[in-house]
């Protein structure tokens, strides 16, 4: 037995815990789920609601010295004792469910019949925990005490008193996690009530973790309000693309439209939050102005063409500039791509003969928790697979003068508004292929002369290296508009059309990835999992 | 398998006695009693707790009571709902009540008048009324929206009358 582990009973099963753990993590050891609501493991200890109550005996020295065990007369909450050497713990005696009924009871007596109409429903503890102990019919005979609804606070969080069962939660997190302390509980008994401070309403970037955190509807995001009940919500685990962070996220989508994006347990990345920006930051995918299908621009002359004549004509006119004579074509790809994206478009860079090529950087205000001020999910891909230049954006200046010079004809763009870049619409105009991958319209694409339909990163498979290197995955939740689609596929159809063809699934083309791509050796699909693997990169 | 024919008979190969012995029996019920309706100049009778189309009902102060929990929505076998959530205006007296359907869709080519919807509405706003003649020329024309399913369900004497006390 190591130093740190002690030997207890729960429900008459020996287990080994560490030191310091609290019971409730204990008995999630070996599966025993202990009803709890103000307990959650990133906030400190509040010990108000009472729900986890167990029965607990220590070890006691006995009058003969030999160790007698002792049932503590009162029930113990399970949140604040930790475990120690000997313990024995129950956790669901007739006596222990007895006292939940109670507490549920209490919980229940002002609690408005709300669920219709609450975000939460589906997805909340007091309708759960209800189930398991709450009474089918209510003995309160006297008026529910009222409390105010359809409080804003601050621009993001919609308040709802009666909803609110003063776990204290909201407060612990905006005090210790957002650090900025601005709710708290006013009055007394059944008149208690979450407030803010006058004029100091939530503001940080991480508000709407208290909305997640929040164990009934009493905190609702006003982004999500009435959007959809969240059981019709299918679940995709994904990354933000928001940032270099990479937090680990649930895309919730229903036919086809993302409704919300929520932040996914990842102790080694975001622990249990998001910042709200990340969060936020979703709409683009349902875009009613996507690109849906691949063009051609000659002479203002516009085509829709079909995947195969497109790749096969790009392929051509790319091959004539190649053979052409050398440094006529420059690639500008994204940090904002996959990294197996990013692979294939080194490739198509080697076949083409490309040397020149660079990535747009991204940057914006960090804070000191989540949100980084690097705004591209894949720098660390980008630098990796050798699209961006050390540093990222470094080479853009000398493909803005090459295409001044005459010296590059064409330009491959992926994903990228490169106008804001310092590659304006008058150095665009001089080139006599502009090939644009992209999502939205933008100057960019109005300008090319072909134009590539791409898919969000809700719409696909692949992997992010974040800040920290560690590299993680991400899955397809919707389907791309039209006749968009994924960048690894276009890509994988022009390396084709050029005599490479490649792997048909993104796994495999991950795969080969691997096989050539140092920091990822060894690093098998599989093993990236939910929760990523840390690479070794500089 | 195969299957042999039966050999018929000289008498069964004649064929004639077989059609008179049928005619014989359409005579004979002639002067008999009538059975068949006469729809749709004669209605038939339905059952107490006959199940036709699912509506929307009205409380008697003329609240639209579906505040569109979509929980029909979810229970409904051939999915024929669709429920559009929206806001309730924020002025007015219903304001308390937040929400209710910005549109609410029952395909009538799916529905099969299982009545799950009204055994799983909280709010006691979906009902299935007797009407059961939603025949269309189109498979839009099918799909019923709140304003028809309001105009079917009319007003529902609501003992409870839950958004009122709120
Ligand atoms: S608003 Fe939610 S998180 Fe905050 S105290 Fe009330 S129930 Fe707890
Ligand atoms: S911190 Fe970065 S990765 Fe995390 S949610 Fe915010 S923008 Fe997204
Ligand atoms: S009666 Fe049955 S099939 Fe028809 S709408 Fe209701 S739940 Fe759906
Ligand atoms: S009819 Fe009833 S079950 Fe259906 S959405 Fe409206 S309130 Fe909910
Ligand atoms: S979880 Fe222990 S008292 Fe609330």
């Amino acid at each position: 037995m190591s130093e740190s582990l002690v030997k207890l009973t729960i429900n008459g099963q020996l287990i080994e815990a560490p030191i310091g753990l609290n019971l409730i993590e204990a008995a999630k050891l070996i599966g025993v789920e202990i009803p709890h609501f103000c307990y959650h493991p990133d906030l400190c200890i509040a010990g108000n609601c009472r729900m986890c109550v167990v029965e607990v005996a220590t070890l006691r020295t006995g009058p003969t010295g030999t160790p007698i065990l002792e049932w503590n007369p009162k029930l113990t909450i399970a949140c604040n004792t930790t475990v120690v050497e000997g313990m024995e713990v129950l956790t669901h005696t007739p006596r222990i469910i007895e006292a939940r009924r109670g507490v549920m009871e209490f919980l229940l007596i002002n609690h408005p019949l709300d669920c219709p109409i609450c975000d939460q429903a589906g997805e909340c503890r007091l309708q759960e925990l209800a189930m398991d102990y709450g009474r089918a019919e209510s003995r309160f005979v006297e008026e529910k005490e009222r409390k105010p609804k359809r409080t804003l606070l601050g621009p993001k969080i919609m308040l709802d008193d009666e909803r609110c069962i003063l776990c204290s939660r909201c407060i612990r997190f905006m005090r210790d996690v957002a650090g900025q302390d601005c709710l708290g509980f006013m009055g007394r008994g059944s008149r208690s009530t979450l407030t803010c401070y006058p004029g100091r309403e939530p503001s940080t970037n991480y508000d709407l973790n208290i909305v997640d955190l929040c164990p009934v509807g009493a905190l609702t995001s006003v982004d999500f309000r009435f959007k959809q009940r969240v059981w019709f919500l299918k679940q995709t685990r994904s990354l933000c693309p928001h940032c270099s962070t990479g937090c680990n996220i649930v895309i919730g989508s229903r036919e086809n439209t993302v409704c919300r994006l929520t932040p996914r347990d990842n102790e080694a990345v975001n622990q249990r939050w998001m910042c709200d920006e990340g969060r936020l930051n979703y709409r683009f995918i349902n875009d009613p102005t996507r690109l849906v299908e691949p063009l051609s621009r000659m002479n203002e002359n516009v085509q829709s063409l079909s995947w195969d004549e497109a790749t096969r004509q790009i392929a051509e006119r790319l091959t004539a500039l190649r053979d052409g004579g050398e440094g006529r074509i420059a690639f500008i790809g994204s940090a904002g791509a996959t990294t197996e994206e990013l692979f294939l478009f080194r490739q198509l860079a080697g076949v083409l003969g490309v040397t020149l090529m660079d990535v747009v950087p991204h940057t914006g205000s960090a804070d000191a928790r989540l949100l980084q001020s690097d705004r591209n999910p894949n720098t660390a891909g980008a630098l990796v697979t050798g699209v961006a230049a050390i540093p990222p954006g470094s080479r853009l200046l000398e493909i803005a003068q090459g295409i001044q010079d005459g010296r590059i004809r064409a330009l491959v763009v992926l994903n990228e508004d490169i106008i804001p870049a310092g590659i304006g619409a008058d150095l665009l105009g001089k080139l006599e292929l502009l090939i644009s991958v992209s999502r939205l319209p933008s100057a960019v694409t109005e300008a090319a002369h072909y134009l590539l339909p791409g898919a969000t990163f809700a719409e696909k498979s692949g992997t992010f290296i974040n800040r920290a290197g560690r590299i993680q995955r991400m899955n397809p939740a919707v389907a791309s508009p039209g006749n968009a689609r994924p960048e690894w596929r276009i890509l994988a159809g022009l390396l084709a059309e050029l005599g490479q063809p490649q792997e048909e699934s993104l796994e495999s083309i991950y795969r080969a990835m691997a096989q050539v791509l140092a920091p990822v050796w060894g690093v098998t699909w599989d093993a990236i999992g939910s929760q990523g693997v840390q690479l070794h990169v500089d | 398998m195969i299957v042999e024919r039966p050999k018929l008979t000289i008498w069964d190969r004649l064929y004639m006695p077989q059609i008179l012995k049928g005619m014989w029996i359409t005579l004979k019920h002639i002067p008999m009693k009538r059975f068949t309706r006469q729809y749709p100049e004669e209605t038939p009778p339905l059952p107490k707790r006959y199940r036709g189309v699912p509506t929307l009902v009205r409380d008697p102060e003329q609240r639209v009571k579906c505040v569109a929990c979509q929980l029909c929505e979810f229970v409904c076998p051939p999915r024929a709902i669709t429920v559009i959530p929206g806001f309730r205006a924020e002025t007015g007296p219903d304001a308390k009540v937040e929400k209710e359907p910005s549109d609410f869709i029952i395909d009538m080519a799916r529905c099969i008048y299982c009545g799950l919807c009204e055994e799983a509405c909280p709010e006691e706003a979906i009902f299935l009324k007797k009407d059961y003649a939603m025949a269309s020329y189109t498979r839009e024309q099918m799909k019923l929206h709140k304003e028809k399913l309001l105009e079917l369900g009319g007003i529902h004497e609501d003992r409870i009358c839950k958004w009122k006390k709120k």
